[in-house]
């Protein structure tokens, strides 16, 4: 569905990314894992659009991604959660899921999403009229996925959705990752610092070390590599 | 007593204050629509657009050419809304896209640019012959009776339209999508970015609608004060009082802030004791009153304080 194809990215002179090639494939959830500024951040703003890759393909359904802008990524649905949330606080909750559903015209289909939405998150539901700067961390990271469903999309790309948040929070809100994409067929690029939770629901994973992939295996693989081990589980 | 005052004190005379009250909840209805426009600007780009006053000015001049060419004064209005819209639009397209993001000096400095650039034409192309120029109102000046006080059919006019838009600009901002649009780029552009939303073409929507609104009090204004190449400064520092005095981030801000600001005029060059101080002193001395509040509230009346997370 999704690849990466030697995609070289840079912030002015900084190189970020050296010939990062990965796969996500239809209804998979893919880890991309490694430390702080190995670039994981940088592989999903070049999917979303924000950053233009300096060389190299982004391919999506047959589509050059890498020439597409912005809102026209979000069109064809791929949805970018970023880290640090980036909620709109001074709307209400509601405003915020509205907004995520902002390039659709099916009101009936809208409605329905938004029931979804908080079938998923009961909480999002009582809180609707609230300002979303006034919720919780780990109400806030549901909010943000919740606006992502909203715009109906076919991959998420979630940015370390447990950043700041309690472990059993975190532990609810991978659950409910994993029921989206089992229950929806969403497929999940998923950024994660915490490399054991993630790893419990992904298929195969990617390591990402100063910009380039050094590792790409299953999650069985990755789980029982002497390297992920000692780096990322501490063990 | 008497010559304390310019005009018969408050007490002697209540049909006088209320004419002075009435008449600037008139003229603060435009210094509030002005204000919104200053506010609109400084909420999605975050600087003061200096040039409000001398766009609104252009457009109201190429608007008088109009009047000479045979046009009714309402289409003049509506015209000179059209033509603000459209200015406020290439601005933004032109001069102001590509110092986005740059640091607000920048675009402070872009904007000065303008408002001489602006200035200069309109003084080259208009400011001929004697100055300053009658400008029509769809209205008359003649008063109407309000029973405690009569004002001039213009002026009722002015607070009626003032209402009318700014109930207009409650439902765009508050019941469409691409007013929440709007709010969502002002307050956060890189998510608004990433639900899809196309950012530019935000940021080009509020600029001109904030020169739609400069357009709409150009063309109200001009038949009170007459047209000359100047005429709009005044607005702009008394609008920017007004913007100020609300919190500039604030909308309900803006227009109570034009509302007192525009009492606050009529009443100061009404009774300003005459002894000491004479009309011309009401625009420092509002400044004064204004420098005395934001002392007390530094975020204005209504604004945000800036919560910055380290």
């Amino acid at each position: 569905m999704l690849r990466l194809r030697d995609v070289t990215a840079a912030y002015g002179p900084v190189v970020a990314l050296h010939q990062v090639s990965l796969e996500v494939e239809e209804k998979a959830v893919v880890a991309l894992l490694g430390a702080n500024g190995a670039g994981k951040t940088t592989t999903l703003r070049v999917i979303s659009g924000l950053l233009r890759p300096r060389s190299g393909v982004v391919e999506y359904d047959g589509l050059q991604l890498h020439t597409l802008s912005p809102d026209r990524i979000v069109s064809l649905g791929i949805v970018h959660v970023p880290e640090g949330r980036q909620l709109f606080t001074q709307l209400t909750v509601l405003e915020n899921l509205e907004l995520g559903a902002y390039l659709r015209r099916d009101r009936a289909g809208i409605r329905r999403d938004l029931e979804k939405v908080f079938q998923y998150f009961p909480i999002l539901a009582e809180r609707r009229r609230q300002h979303a700067g006034s919720l919780s961390g780990g109400e806030q990271q549901m909010l943000a996925i919740g606006r992502a469903l909203m715009a109906r999309p076919r991959l998420l790309l979630l940015d370390e959705p447990s950043l700041g948040l309690a472990p059993m929070i975190t532990r609810e809100i991978f659950q409910i990752i994993r029921a989206i994409n089992q229950e929806e067929g969403i497929s999940v690029l998923l950024v994660e610092q915490n490399v054991r939770l993630a790893l419990d629901i992904s298929k195969k994973g990617y390591v990402l070390e100063t910009g380039r992939i050094v590792l790409a295996d299953t999650a069985e693989g990755l789980r029982a590599n002497e390297e992920v081990r000692r780096s990322y589980l501490g063990y | 007593m008497e010559a304390l005052f310019l005009a018969p004190p408050p007490w002697e005379d209540w049909s006088l204050f209320g004419q002075q009250v009435v008449s600037g909840f008139a003229t603060g209805a435009m210094y509030a629509l002005f204000a919104l426009a200053l506010v609109l600007i400084y909420r999605s780009t975050d600087i003061i657009n200096f040039a409000q006053s001398e766009v609104a000015m252009f457009g109201t001049f190429a608007m008088w050419s109009l009047y000479l060419a045979g046009l009714e004064a309402w289409q003049l209005i509506i015209l000179g809304v059209l033509l603000g819209f459209a200015l406020g639009a290439v601005v933004e397209r032109v001069v102001v896209r590509p110092v986005e993001g740059r640091p607000h000096l920048s675009i402070v400095v872009v904007t000065l640019g303008l408002f001489l650039l602006f200035n200069s034409v309109a003084t080259w192309i208009w400011a001929r012959g004697e100055l300053p120029k009658h400008f029509p109102s769809p209205f008359s000046f003649e008063g109407v009776n309000l029973g405690f006080t009569s004002i001039p059919q213009h002026h009722l006019g002015l607070l009626l339209v003032g209402a009318g838009v700014m109930v207009l600009l409650v439902l765009l901002f508050n019941r469409t999508k691409v007013g929440l649009a709007m709010r969502a780029t002002a307050q956060n552009p890189l998510a608004a970015q990433l639900m899809g939303i196309s950012v530019g073409r935000m940021l080009t929507l509020g600029w001109a609608l904030s020169a739609a609104l400069g357009g709409l009090a150009g063309v109200f204004i001009a038949p009170i004060t007459f047209l000359h190449p100047g005429y709009m400064l005044p607005v702009f520092l008394y609008a920017s009082a007004a913007a100020v005095l609300g919190g500039l981030t604030s909308p309900p801000g803006a227009v109570v802030g034009g509302f007192v600001i525009g009492i606050g005029e009529n009443l100061l060059g009404t009774y300003t004791p005459a002894k000491w101080l004479g009309p011309e002193m009401k625009l420092p001395l509002i400044l004064l009153v204004l420098i005395l509040i934001l002392l007390v509230r530094p975020t204005g009346l209504f604004g945000e304080r800036a919560v910055r997370r380290v």
